[in-house]
Order: C-alpha cells, then sequence, then structure tokens
C-alpha cells in the first residue's frame, strides 16, 4: 500500500480515464442506463468515485437516486442474469483491486462475486431463499469458493453464526428464515457475505428493515466486523443517522450523479450542496431541544427519463434563481472543489454558499 | 412432520367417507325424490309389476334411507348380500353392487378399466411435465424473443384446441393417414409394443393441451421468482447461472406446477372422457359415458367413487410433497 492509502484517503481526485489506480476500489465515470418503453432510464449518470480498505464511504441520497443501482453495478449484478432483449446499458470503468470489472470475463467477475466482493440486502426476509435453511445457504455461499466437504463448511457457519452473535449456533444453523426474527435474519445475511472474508462489503440499507432497536446493534456489528477484517464497506442509505454512525466519507447522489461527496465530519458540519442541506434539515434529531417542524425537500425526486437540464435539482432548489444568466437550468455543474477532499456540484458561489450555510441553514438545524 | 402427515391422512380418510355418504344420497336418493323409480328403470319400462317389486325388495329400496346408505356403506369394506324370497346373492367386498344393464358386479368394470385411464393419465402427465415445464422455464428465460413469442403462440393453441380436434387431426395424420401407428389399444400385459403404440397418441394429445397450460403457469411463475430478492442474492453468493435457475428458481416454480398436477391427475385418472372417446380405449371416462347414456347408475356411483379417491389421494400425496418443499408449510 503506499503512503497515500495509508493515510486513509477513502475518496479519491475525480479522474480522467488512465489505467491502474492506485486505490482498492475506484469508480470512474460509471454510467448505467436501462431501456424501457417510456425513454432511456438513466439510473447512474457518470458516478466517480474511490474507496481504500478499511474504509467506509456512505452512499446517501432519496429512493431512486441511484444507489442501489450503483451498488449492483459493482456487483455486476446488472450484467449477471439478464434475459430477453432489455439490457442495462453499462458504461465507465470499476477497478477492483487492480482488475477492470466491466470488461473482465463475467465468469471470472462471478467468481469474485461472494469472495472479494459482497454484499448485505436490505429485506433479509426476501433476500434469503424461503425454502433452504440458513446454514444450507451458508454452507453453499462457503462452498462456492472453497473446495471442502459439508462438514467442515458447516463448521464454518456455526462459527459465522456464531461471531455475528445469534445464539446457539449450532441449533439455529438448521433453522429456515422464517424461523428468525428480524434482526436474526439480518445477522444471518451478514454471517453469510462475510463468510468468504470478503474485501469489499456493500451493505445496501442494511437496517432499513429493522426496528429502531435492532439497527443500532447491527449498525455495531457491522463496524466490528469491518476493524476484524479490514474490509472496505460501502453503506447505501436515505438515512443520515446510519452514516454518521458509520462512515469515513460520504457520497451524495442525485438524479444519478454525485453531488457532493467529502469526509463525514465536513459533509455534515459544512455542507456545500443545497440538497445536502435539505436532507440536514429533513433528519430528526433527538439530541435537540425543541425542535421545530422538520423541514422536507420541496417537490419530488427528478424523472429519470427526463433529468432537468442544468442542475438536476434545480426545481426543487430555493436558491436556484440567484446565479446569472439562468446557468443553473441550462449548464450541468461540474463537481469542484470546496475544501480538503471534499467537492460539490453547483452554480453557487463558494463564498455564497458558506454564507447561506452559516447564516440561513445552521441555525436551523 | 410426521404429525402434519398424521392430520392429513386423518382428514383424508374423514373426507372418504363424507364423500361415499353424499355421492350415495345424490345418486340414490335424489330420484326418489323426484319420483322417478329406479327399480322400474331397472327392469324395464314393460315390466311385470311382480318383478318390479322383486327388484325394489332385493336392492332395498323400500328400506329407510339411513339403512339405504348403510348397507351401501358397508357393502364397499364388507361386502352385502341381496336376497328377495329365495333370490340370494352375495356381493363380497367392495361391492359397489351390480349394473343394472349387464348385470356385471361394478367392482370388477372398475378394476379392468382402472389401469387404462392410469397408464393414459400417467404417461401424458410425464410428457407434459416434461415438455410444458421446460417449454415455460426457456420462455421466461428468453422473455420477449422469438423463441418466447412462438412458444406461446403454440401453448394459446394447445390451450384453445379441443381434444376432438387435436385427436382425430393426430388419428387422421399418424394412424389413417402415414399409417405409422395401429392406433387399437392392447393391454399392458399381452404386449409392451402394442400397448406403447396404442397410448402414444392418445398421450401426446391430452400432453398437447396440459402441456400448454403448464409453460403458461411455468413461465409466469419463473418470471415472478427470477425478480425475487433471494434469487440476487443467489448470483451475488458467485453461484453460476445454471445453479441460479435450476436450483434456486427451480425450487420455488415447482411450487404452483405441483398443485395443478395434483388436481389435474387426479380428475384425469377418474376418466378422460374425451380422450378415450376418441381414440376408443377402455377407460373409466368411456365406461361412465356408456353408463350415462344407460342410466346404468351403479356404475356411474362407482366411477364417481372412484375419481374422488383419486382426487383425494391426488391432493394427499401433493399436500405431503408441498411440506417437503416448503418448510414454512411444515408449521401450520
Amino acid at each position: 500500500m503506499t503512503e497515500l492509502s495509508k493515510s486513509g484517503a477513502a475518496v479519491g481526485e475525480p479522474t480522467d480515464a488512465s489505467p491502474a489506480p492506485t486505490a482498492f476500489l475506484e469508480v470512474r465515470d460509471l454510467k448505467v442506463h436501462f431501456p424501457t418503453d417510456d425513454g432511456l432510464v438513466k439510473s447512474v449518470d457518470g458516478l466517480s468515485f474511490s474507496l481504500e480498505k478499511g474504509k467506509t464511504l456512505g452512499i446517501v441520497g432519496e429512493s431512486g437516486s441511484g444507489k442501489s443501482v450503483t451498488s449492483l453495478g459493482i456487483m455486476g449484478l446488472h450484467t449477471a442474469g439478464q434475459y430477453g432483449k432489455r439490457k442495462a446499458q453499462i458504461s465507465g470503468e470499476i477497478w477492483l483491486d487492480g482488475t477492470e470489472l466491466l470488461s473482465a470475463d463475467p465468469d471470472h467477475v462471478r467468481k469474485l462475486r461472494g469472495r472479494q466482493m459482497s454484499m448485505i440486502f436490505q429485506d433479509p426476509l426476501s433476500a434469503l431463499h424461503p425454502y433452504y435453511t440458513i446454514g444450507a445457504q451458508i454452507v453453499e455461499a462457503y462452498r462456492i469458493h472453497h473446495d471442502v466437504d459439508k462438514k467442515t463448511a458447516r463448521r464454518r457457519a456455526v462459527e459465522m453464526l456464531d461471531r455475528v452473535g445469534i445464539p446457539q449456533p449450532d441449533k439455529r444453523v438448521d433453522s429456515y428464515p422464517h424461523e428468525f426474527s428480524g434482526g436474526m435474519r439480518q445477522r444471518a445475511m451478514i454471517a453469510m457475505s462475510l463468510v468468504n472474508n470478503p474485501e469489499l462489503l456493500i451493505a445496501d440499507e442494511p437496517t432499513t428493515a429493522l426496528d429502531v432497536t435492532v439497527q443500532a446493534q447491527i449498525l455495531d456489528l457491522i463496524r466490528d466486523l469491518q476493524k476484524e477484517f479490514g474490509s472496505a464497506v460501502i453503506v447505501i442509505t436515505h438515512d443520515l443517522g446510519v452514516v454518521a454512525e458509520l462512515a469515513d466519507d460520504i457520497l451524495v447522489m442525485y438524479g444519478g450523479r454525485c453531488v457532493e461527496r467529502g469526509p463525514a465530519e465536513d459533509v455534515f458540519y459544512q455542507p456545500r450542496h443545497p440538497y445536502t442541506w435539505g436532507l440536514l434539515g429533513s433528519m430528526p434529531r433527538l439530541d435537540r431541544e425543541q425542535q421545530d417542524r422538520l423541514i422536507p425537500v420541496k417537490g419530488s425526486p427528478p424523472s429519470l427519463i427526463n433529468i432537468p437540464s442544468g442542475c438536476a435539482f434545480n426545481p426543487r432548489c430555493p436558491y436556484a434563481d440567484l446565479p446569472k444568466d439562468n446557468v443553473t437550468r441550462t449548464v450541468r455543474p461540474e463537481l469542484a472543489e470546496v475544501g480538503t477532499r471534499h467537492w460539490a456540484a453547483c452554480h453557487l458561489g463558494k463564498e455564497q454558499r458558506e454564507r447561506i450555510w452559516t447564516e440561513e441553514i445552521a441555525p436551523k438545524l | 412432520m410426521l404429525a402434519y402427515l398424521i392430520r392429513r391422512l386423518f382428514a383424508a380418510a374423514v373426507m372418504l367417507v363424507v364423500i361415499i355418504l353424499v355421492v350415495f344420497s345424490i345418486f340414490f336418493l335424489v330420484p326418489k325424490w323426484a319420483g322417478v323409480d329406479i327399480a322400474t328403470s331397472f327392469v324395464g319400462k314393460q315390466a311385470d309389476p311382480h318383478a318390479v317389486a322383486a327388484v325394489r325388495e332385493k336392492l332395498g329400496l323400500s328400506d329407510p334411507i339411513f339403512i339405504q346408505v348403510w348397507h351401501f356403506f358397508k357393502g364397499i369394506f364388507v361386502g352385502r348380500t341381496y336376497s328377495a324370497g329365495g333370490d340370494v346373492t352375495h356381493c363380497a367386498a367392495p361391492c359397489f353392487g351390480y349394473s343394472f344393464r349387464s348385470e356385471q358386479s361394478v367392482w370388477p368394470v372398475l378394476t379392468d378399466r382402472f389401469p387404462v385411464t392410469l397408464g393414459l393419465a400417467l404417461g401424458a402427465a410425464v410428457l407434459w411435465l416434461v415438455f410444458g415445464v421446460a417449454a415455460g422455464v426457456l420462455s421466461a428465460l428468453k422473455r420477449g424473443t422469438i423463441w418466447d413469442r412462438s412458444a406461446m403462440v403454440i401453448a394459446l393453441g394447445g390451450v384453445s384446441l379441443p381434444i376432438y380436434f387435436t385427436g382425430l387431426l393426430s388419428l387422421a395424420i399418424f394412424s389413417y393417414g402415414l399409417n405409422w401407428i395401429n392406433g387399437q389399444y392392447v393391454p399392458l400385459d399381452q404386449s409392451f409394443s402394442g400397448w406403447l403404440g396404442g397410448m402414444i397418441l392418445p398421450w401426446i394429445t391430452l400432453a398437447f393441451l396440459y402441456a400448454a397450460m403448464y409453460a403458461r403457469i411455468t413461465r409466469a411463475t419463473m418470471l415472478e421468482i427470477l425478480g425475487e430478492d433471494y434469487i440476487r442474492t443467489a448470483r451475488a453468493k458467485g453461484l453460476k447461472e445454471q445453479v441460479v435457475i435450476g436450483k434456486h428458481a427451480m425450487r420455488s416454480t415447482m411450487t404452483p406446477i405441483l398443485t395443478m398436477l395434483g388436481m389435474d391427475l387426479g380428475a384425469l385418472i377418474g376418466g378422460a372422457i374425451l380422450t378415450e372417446t376418441t381414440f376408443s380405449l377402455p377407460g373409466l371416462g368411456q365406461a361412465v359415458l356408456t353408463a350415462i347414456k344407460n342410466q346404468d347408475l351403479p356404475i356411474i356411483l362407482g366411477v364417481t367413487l372412484i375419481t374422488s379417491l383419486a382426487v383425494l389421494l391426488a391432493n394427499l400425496v401433493v399436500d405431503i410433497l408441498y411440506a417437503v418443499i416448503d418448510p414454512r408449510v411444515r408449521l401450520s
């Protein structure tokens, strides 16, 4: 590892296409488009980021902002098992530990799936096969990538269930998913994802389907396991509380693009994009007394078929008219540096945004 | 699992008793209330009143209803004796009575014809399962392509064309036109190849209809299952696509197919009337058709009970298989 990566730069600079990145995971100009009868759905439209081992990146955004599509894209799950005529159109580059995944042999990517990179899904009840025992599903995940007999794999499954805090793992290994509670199921799902010691773990809304008390336990578990295994983790969520808990860096997505990214501290305390302000304003906080009503982000998420021209956020942005010449509606803003390793894509002037944040937004939060 | 099994078996036994009672009531008591004299129907229109009275006595038709039901019920399990004056006939168990027309005992008629129908139904089922499910899975995997479209058009034809059309067409082409197959039915114990030759067209005809239905249901189910989260999980593990489809998706797709198979097989074992008539197969369906024409109540009753039993057994087997496939069923 280089000196730079040791210092923990989880978010790299936006890079032009140049091969062999130094980061463990580097995504460059990723586009995932789906052809439909109504037109081309641009779920992800030019996303770049990088991530080092041992670090956690939180991707936040509302439903349909392209968070999950990004994660499935990294896993190669848009192309695997696509049937019929309509196929997702994917372009860009995804470098994982020196291998470019989009141009790699699909069977090679399949062998990386579940071993070098694995995923935790949102709803563990529907993400586990209802007809197979928890143990059988973990054993299967292990034996795809390890040439061991069933007994050894089963021992490994019990060990993993124990590790994620399932009581009596040697008995529960033979239970079916419907015999587990929601939190237990998510623990089992995590055990399954980690059974092969993956170097990259993608958690797609890992706590959304769980009740609040269990959420905290699951987040603690993910954090502990990351420390133990030293994996790179991507947490995808619409819940800023979750990323506050876990992430070293935050990437805010809107309309299939990154609108702001940087170290978690900076994005939380010095956000430089009006959409991030909106997200923070709509987050309930228990640590503040006497809070006024939550401030929702006005309007609804953009259509991914007809993404608004200019800045995708302009129809909902209270400051859209501030920049001159109607530029917010005609020119798409590029990510620009607003701090150390901190970028935002906005037409407002840097100083202007600093002023709006400190004078208008921050006091209300 | 064992408790589930015992519960299901017990329920099936109770159901069987209820079916026997209800079916007997329908066939013997309803004519009585409707003013139709079974004894007259047995003897013939210009009957000697003495003969009618003798028949009425022998069949116990003047007994109270519950006695009649009891005798019938007892007859099935331990046999019964018909007697009128000096005329005594013992009918050994399982006794379903005697045909009004041929005066044969009903049970041997059933046992003669049952293997024909069973062979027809099982053979066709194997064909339609193999081809219907395969076509359905392939259509689902090639959704929207020319393969999918053609398979579904053929399936639409299969579902829409009646057996007496496809059956006669296949006879006209393969038996009379090309002369490949001698359409005569030959019992299995006489000649295996002869039996195969006689059964192949009925199998194909019957299987075509059902394969079409199964292809459609398989395609729809498979498409639904392929969208399930746990299929995505299976891929995320790094499983080969063949395993994702063949193991994870197929196991779930089998559930509705199995339900259909249970009902269809049960109903077919009671007699595939159209197929048997088209191909002159001496099965239960043909027997019951003749019996209905002749108002031969005991035969109709016998076949109806056999059908009910077949449906009951088929459903029992399906329920047990269900519990084997889907662990969630075992609890409830």
